[in-house]
């Protein structure tokens, strides 16, 4: 598997990005952060758009920057895709001759059959002899990232290609970006300050801030970071847990989901058997016990869990956030009397109620 | 007033001077124009106004240094006359290198304009794609800037047509070398032939006419409008 390095030292008037980052290059990673934080301006340099004059930029055995060396490889000679948030669509080209652009340009594998397998993917077949102004944004973005595609990148970069959508298009766009994985199987750096709308398909996440990269790992690891609620937003503070489904309640109408020997309850949803279901609880939405009520409390998700640390809430000086372990990282806010009252200790055991759960699709 | 009697070199010399011209500015303008519409340079305002001081200097200013700069003991002058054995004033060549500079605003402004339009954007598109900037340059940008490349032609051709000051200043009055149509109508008009200056001025109105009406109607027409 490719391993991507990177060091980007670039000063702006204002602004300062001094990012470094070690990353495997595989599925989806989503780089986070609010406004101004540097993330596109990362993504401009992992491109090769801009040029930091000290940088420095691996991919597996190829160097494509490296400043000491004076080694700089052209954006046009990069096997990326970049998908602007703007689109960029050539208005002077139809839907096809856009396709064909960087189609033409890329380095032809044979017998392929790229260029039908990416039209029928992004549903373009219709399309092609439109003019992009005659499309809608959600098109529109649906012919950059088919055009992007189909220079056989190896590193798909995405510069918040859903900023610009309404709520309506930003679904309809979705499903698309997980036929990108489930079928293509393409690299993707994806840019958002909007984490709710991609966290279903997010398998590493980097939080940036003030031009650095101040988290990178599983998704899971990241949300579990201290200060995460600053950057994700309250709605968001809490934890990611990857599930199986393991089966269908009829009786009560629950569909069970299992993850490291543990199993959550959640009101019963079309999902198939045995597939993997993202789910977000909100740190507020869990409740600590030290001793196991299990038998009388109506909360029906009480799992056994260790502490690990605790500290005060950002947002709110009469909480704390309570980093537990369930088998994987999970985040509590309860109130600080509540903490001096069951006198919490790292290491200790407790049990944690969930009173909510919610799947990570289906969030907005 | 009899039309077989007209002399028809001036015209044909005037069409043949604005061709070369726009053709030289072309080549000389679209390097400048993208330079002056990319670069960030603190010297670009003093590149641009030494391009737009054609528009407000008087001609025969112009003309007056090209002609010491072009003349047998000019810089430029002295070395090609050894070489060629003539200097560069009063010639066919003399002339286009004079109009080549009065046209140069002509040219260069609608072009810088129509590449500030289409920015950078699309270009990073295009070099995303595999497109070299050359490339990128030929098949994006040129094309976006279509408009920009139509109007500098036209009002380069047509501005050189018109020209007076410079020519007679460089050029002078060379039958069939460098009388061109605005002197052949000053001569006329001071032999007091007012029957000739008519046609000729007639004729070079309504053709400006054409061409800037034309240019106007393609420009609105044109399917690709960037700003």
């Amino acid at each position: 598997m490719n391993q991507l390095s990177a060091k980007f030292k670039l000063a702006f008037p204002g602004f300062m990005l001094n990012a470094e980052l070690e990353v495997p290059v595989q599925g989806f990673t989503v780089l986070f952060g609010p406004s101004g934080s540097g993330k596109t301006t990362f993504l401009r340099c992992l491109s090769g758009l801009e040029r930091a004059p000290k940088g420095f930029l691996k991919i597996g055995e190829d160097i494509w920057q490296d400043e000491k060396r004076k080694i700089f490889l052209p954006v046009h000679e990069r096997p990326i895709g970049y998908v602007f948030q703007d689109t960029r669509l050539f208005p002077h080209l139809s839907v096809e001759g856009n396709l064909h652009y960087g189609f033409k340009r890329r380095v032809p594998e044979k017998g392929e059959a790229l260029f039908n397998q990416v039209v029928e993917i992004m549903g373009l077949g219709s399309l092609l002899n439109r003019r992009p102004n005659k499309l809608s944004g959600g098109e529109k973005q649906r012919v950059a990232l088919a055009r992007a595609l189909l220079t056989r990148p190896r590193l798909l970069l995405m510069d918040e290609p859903l900023a610009a959508l309404d709520a309506k298009r930003k679904r309809e766009i979705l499903p698309y970006l997980q036929r990108l994985q489930s079928e293509l199987r393409i690299p993707v750096f994806y840019v958002t300050h909007s984490l709710n709308e991609v966290l279903q398909l997010v398998d590493t996440m980097l939080l940036m801030e003030q031009g650095k990269i101040i988290a990178a790992g599983p998704v899971a690891d990241v949300f579990s970071h201290p200060e995460i609620g600053i950057h994700v937003g309250h709605s968001l503070v809490g934890s990611v847990l990857d599930t199986i489904v393991d089966r269908q309640d009829i009786d009560f109408q629950l569909t069970v989901l299992k993850f490291k020997d543990q199993t959550l309850y959640v009101p019963r949803r079309d999902v198939t058997i045995g597939g993997r279901l993202r789910v977000h609880i909100r740190a507020e939405d869990v409740a600590l016990a030290v001793a196991p009520i299990q038998d009388q409390t109506s909360v029906l998700n009480v799992l056994a869990a260790r502490v690990l640390d605790t500290s005060p809430s950002p947002e709110d000086d009469c909480k704390v956030e309570v980093r537990l372990d369930i088998g994987c990282p999970l985040l509590a806010t309860i109130t600080r009397k509540s903490l001096a009252h069951l006198n919490l200790q790292p290491g200790q055991n407790v049990y944690a109620h969930i009173k909510a759960i919610r799947m990570a699709h289906e969030l907005n | 007033m009899n039309f077989s009697d007209l002399d028809y070199q001036p015209i044909i010399l005037t069409l043949h001077l604005a061709a070369v011209t726009v053709l030289v500015l072309l080549i000389i303008g679209v390097p400048i124009s993208w330079w002056l519409a990319h670069t960030r340079v603190r010297c670009r305002p003093v590149i641009e106004a030494i391009v737009a001081l054609p528009l407000v200097l008087p001609p025969t200013v112009l003309g007056f240094y090209l002609l010491i700069l072009l003349g047998p003991n000019g810089w430029i002058g002295k070395p090609v006359a050894t070489i060629t054995g003539s200097p560069l004033s009063f010639s066919f060549t003399g002339l286009v290198i004079a109009s080549t500079f009065y046209s140069l605003p002509f040219v260069v402004q609608p072009l810088h304009s129509a590449f500030e339009a289409v920015g950078k954007d699309p270009l990073e598109a295009a070099w995303t794609l595999g497109a070299s900037k050359w490339n990128a340059f030929w098949t994006i940008a040129s094309p976006l800037a279509l408009r920009g490349y139509i109007t500098a032609v036209v009002l380069g051709f047509a501005h050189t047509l018109g020209e007076f000051g410079v020519v007679l200043m460089v050029g002078g009055s060379i039958p069939g070398k460098t009388k061109v149509l605005s002197i052949e109508i000053y001569d006329r008009v001071e032999i007091l032939d007012y029957g000739h200056a008519h046609v000729l001025s007639v004729g070079l109105l309504l053709f400006s006419f054409l061409v800037l009406f034309v240019v106007y109607s393609i420009n609105r027409r044109l399917p690709v409008r960037i700003s």
